[in-house]
């Protein structure tokens, strides 16, 4: 059930985003990268197996069974991306107002369709 | 040795801190910027070269960031590959930065620094032994890219910068499925681990790890510029300013680097049930980009246009020959990606100017310039710093020819000794396909259509253009050409040596149990 719901979450984002994208707006545009970007983050984080109420910090003491824990890897990995996608989605941001401000259309072609 | 350990990390680290340092520097004291971007990039250069000089007589080098054993901490592998691609890809950044000295570093804020950081995520690219690590690399090159193609603004170049950007974010996005879906069905994010993993994976994985290095593909296809993944390129690269156009050059090659590893180290011929995955993709798509580039070589009507097609037409030859998985092949393509990245470098540092002192807006009609020949010269606002330099048209037109000779592959230069290298190799092999004939006709077709469209355009430029101003040229700004073309005559003159460093290396990529074992046995 937790899986189903998971993965409908991220079909839904990914759908949205990408029909976003094809917009031609900037400012759709760049709102269909962020959604598409928050659903490839639950997606790797998905990719290290979805676990419920299980640490991703193994204790110190003793040999500790993997099968308890969550696996830490996905969940740094979504961190990196996290900010790496939220730095360029800020660039992003600041282009499409120069384009805007330069050509005086929010059209991604820069100018407006006959 | 302690020095030569760290050696590996060097490529990375300098240009880190020549980018931290000229960020802090106020843009008012340009002098001591550039002092220093200068300084430091020549460090990297001999770093680079240093790096070449030891991997070649010691074998892989690996360095475990933390200390972390492979698998578990990140590393970072230095063969022979990625030396040579890290030494060029320094000494084309050199090369674009003395060129902007003289006038582009004065056109925006902070071209220094961005110069730097590129430089870092390139070599860091280069460099990495981690699927995870490639991604940050590849996310800080792009980065620094996104600033470099703004450089200078213009709503030209706003307009294609935010094509560019937009691609390359999605482009962004489908690595890290790619990376994750690899994860997901291997466990490990190492390149080694990977591909010691890749053989004995059961069937259930194999499809997972299949078509994640099929994402992966896309991702790293969109920026070595493979059709139809390459439309947002010739614009792009074309309305960048020179100096950053020419350190894209190397942008492309980045992207070939990365499929020509990854595919060897996972899918290498012999390597299990998937061995040759995607081969036929790759091939064909190659094929199709040397045709695209081509058409595009002849149709376009400015030299930053054509310059583009250029590139394009030399990332197909790539990846189309990438994939015949034979050795020999590898090598001589190998040469040809230095030959021709050199080459396109001083095209666009050349084009910027042949063009100087052009009215604006010539270019539009330059196909039917003979009709429109009464055009007004314009002559630019004299604003820069440095001697001129005497008899500008001569050398100018001895240096296009020279660009014109290695990217269509004519003797006696460089790019003749790589395509040469490159069908004799396809014709030695045991077999010879249909595909090898394709590849024939196509290599000197685009070889043919480039004579063409420089031909034209040379023709255009240095003997037949009444509009022209008679170009102002510096010594500071000839000087990086000169430096280019000269490194191409380098391995022109010295093609043995290069060839069997470049054929060792090859040898080492289609037989990744060294790679492999060189990153896992400590």
């Amino acid at each position: 059930m937790n899986e189903v719901v998971v993965a409908c979450a991220i079909g839904v984002l990914t759908a949205s985003g990408v029909w976003l994208l094809l917009r031609p707006r900037t400012f759709q545009v760049a709102i269909g990268l962020s959604l598409l970007s928050y659903a490839v983050n639950l997606f790797i984080f998905a990719m290290g197996r979805l676990r419920i109420g299980a640490a991703p910090i193994v204790a110190a003491a003793g040999t500790p069974d993997p099968a308890a824990f969550a696996d830490p890897l996905p969940q740094a990995l979504v961190l990196t991306a996290i900010v790496i996608g939220f730095a360029t989605t800020a660039l992003l941001l600041v282009v499409l107002l120069a384009a805007r401000g330069l050509t005086g259309t929010d059209h991604v072609d820069g100018r407006e369709p006959e | 040795m302690i020095l030569s350990e760290h050696l590996v990390i060097v490529p990375i680290v300098l240009p880190l801190v020549a980018g931290a340092v000229t960020l802090m520097i106020d843009e008012t004291r340009l002098a001591a910027k550039a002092a220093i971007s200068v300084v430091l990039t020549a460090a990297l250069v001999a770093a680079a070269a240093a790096l070449v000089v030891l991997v070649d007589a010691t074998g892989t080098h690996v360095y475990r960031l933390g200390d972390w054993p492979a698998p578990f901490g990140i590393v970072l592998v230095a063969d022979r590959l990625s030396a040579a691609m890290a030494l060029l890809a320094s000494a084309l950044g050199f090369a674009c930065l003395v060129f902007a000295l003289a006038r582009w570093q004065r056109e925006g804020p902070r071209f220094h620094a961005l110069v730097h950081f590129l430089l870092m995520g390139v070599n860091g690219a280069f460099l990495t032994g981690d699927l995870f690590n490639l991604f940050v690399f590849f996310e800080v090159l792009l980065a620094a890219s996104y600033g470099l193609a703004l450089h200078a603004s213009g709503a030209l170049r706003v307009r294609a910068s935010l094509h560019y950007i937009v691609v390359n974010l999605v482009a962004s996005l489908l690595f890290l499925i790619g990376a994750s879906l690899m994860y997901a069905a291997t466990g490990t994010l190492n390149l080694a681990d990977l591909a010691s993993r890749a053989a004995m994976i059961g069937s259930h994985e194999r499809v997972l790890v299949e078509s994640a290095a099929a994402i992966l593909g896309i991702a790293f296809l969109t920026k070595a510029g493979m059709w139809p993944l390459c439309f947002w390129l010739p614009s792009t690269y074309s309305a960048s300013s020179a100096p950053a156009a020419a350190l894209f050059g190397i942008l492309t090659k980045v992207g070939v680097y990365v499929v020509l590893r990854l595919w060897l180290l996972l899918f290498a011929p012999g390597s299990g049930a998937s061995a040759g995955f995607g081969a036929t993709w790759l091939v064909t798509g190659g094929m199709a980009t040397i045709a695209f580039g081509t058409l595009g070589v002849i149709a376009s009507q400015n030299l930053p246009r054509l310059a583009s097609y250029s590139i394009l037409v030399s990332s197909g030859i790539l990846l189309a020959v990438v994939a015949t998985g034979d050795p020999a092949v590898t090598g001589a393509a190998l040469y040809y990606l230095i030959a021709s990245t050199l080459a396109g470098g001083a095209l666009f540092l050349l084009i910027e100017l042949v063009d100087r002192g052009r009215a604006p807006g010539a270019d539009v009609l330059a196909v039917t310039a003979e009709a429109f020949a009464a055009g007004s010269g314009s002559v630019e606002a004299d604003d820069e710093t440095g001697a001129a330099i005497p008899a500008a048209v001569a050398l100018l037109g001895v240096s296009f020819v020279a660009c014109a000779l290695m990217l269509a592959g004519l003797p006696p230069l460089a790019g003749f000794v790589g395509k040469f290298a490159l069908l004799d190799a396809l014709f030695r092999a045991p077999t010879v396909s249909g595909a090898s004939w394709t590849m024939l006709v196509l290599l000197l077709v685009s070889g043919f259509a480039v004579v063409i469209g420089m031909g034209r355009a040379g023709v255009r430029r240095f003997w037949a253009s009444p509009d022209t101003a008679v170009p102002r040229v510096r010594v500071i700004e000839m000087v990086p050409v000169a430096f280019l073309l000269a490194l191409c005559a380098a391995i022109t003159v010295e093609a043995a040596p290069v060839m069997r460093y470049l054929g060792e290396a090859a040898a080492m990529l289609h037989a990744p149990r060294s790679y492999v074992e060189s990153v896992l046995s400590r």
